[in-house]
């Protein structure tokens, strides 16, 4: 384990708490690109050069920008009146999460023994991938496309502004 | 000497847990879905990790799995956020404790 992985680790860490705890929701926004930036960090650690630019500019290049888009949309970067940023059952989701990480944990620390250890980095060209893109998963990417085609569509029309009552949009 | 696997491991156990208790406590409707996203990403971590470190790293199914991820994630952003949207103009807040009616 180098010292640069748990920089990272601990930036992204870092940052994923901050995105859930700090009250000013544009602050949070920034606190999750951070951590979205430290995890394509990881990814790059973990030699996926494509997995890692892919996250870049899929997540940091532009949920990123959409949250912020929704938060300013919303108005919810006001913090509201009663001071309160946590639901009413706030003590039941944090031993929910709480008990999660214990087990995810428990699992993890339990199989180190068995765990690989150091291995030669795995060769993944982009030619390689864009092979297996057209090739083995061209149907996968087929679906995505599709999905992703409809997912605009349909995220337009569920945000497209409806008159009160009127049927002309 | 703790093998690398266990390290990222741990971390994206610790990103999910981290995410699932932004979902599970904030009020606002957009930080739920920001800790949706977190999880994702935990999950999209162990995928590479499992990826980099198992047997057969030639074969790119790990990688292959986490871009499809992404790309079903980045769906996922946006249809939540235009409902949150939607919400809002409905209900005017995207307080999770005053949206109480499903019919409006």
């Amino acid at each position: 384990m180098s010292f640069v992985f748990w920089l990272i680790a601990a930036l992204t860490v870092a940052g994923g708490l901050a995105a859930v705890l700090l009250k000013n929701l544009v602050h949070c926004a920034l606190a999750l690109t951070i951590a979205f930036l430290g995890l394509a960090l990881l990814f790059l650690q973990l030699d996926a050069q494509f997995a890692g630019f892919a996250q870049i500019l899929v997540y940091v290049g532009a949920v990123a920008i959409l949250v912020v888009f929704a938060i300013l949309l919303t108005r919810s970067s006001e913090i509201p009146k009663d001071g309160g940023i946590f639901s009413r059952t706030w003590v039941t989701g944090l031993v929910i999460a709480a008990a999660v990480f214990a087990m995810l944990g428990w699992a993890v620390l339990q199989s180190v023994p068995g765990l690989p250890h150091e291995s030669a980095a795995p060769a993944a060209s982009v030619q390689q991938i864009g092979w297996a893109l057209m090739g083995r998963y061209v149907l996968p990417l087929e679906i995505v496309a599709l999905l992703l085609t409809a997912a605009l569509i349909g995220a337009v029309i569920v945000a497209m502004h409806e008159k009160e009552g009127a049927k002309e949009r | 000497m703790m093998p690398p696997l266990a390290g990222y491991l741990l971390v994206a156990a610790l990103l999910f847990a981290i995410g699932l208790a932004g979902a599970l406590t904030r009020r606002n409707a957009i930080l739920v879905l920001i800790g949706i996203e977190l999880m994702l990403n935990a999950a999209n971590l162990n995928l590479i990790a499992f990826w980099r470190y198992g047997p057969h790293p030639e074969a790119l199914t790990g990688m292959m799995f986490a871009i499809f991820s992404i790309a079903v994630a980045a769906a996922e952003a946006a249809v939540g956020l235009g409902l949150v949207i939607s919400i809002h103009r409905h209900a005017q807040t995207a307080d999770l404790d005053q949206i109480n009616r499903m019919k409006g």
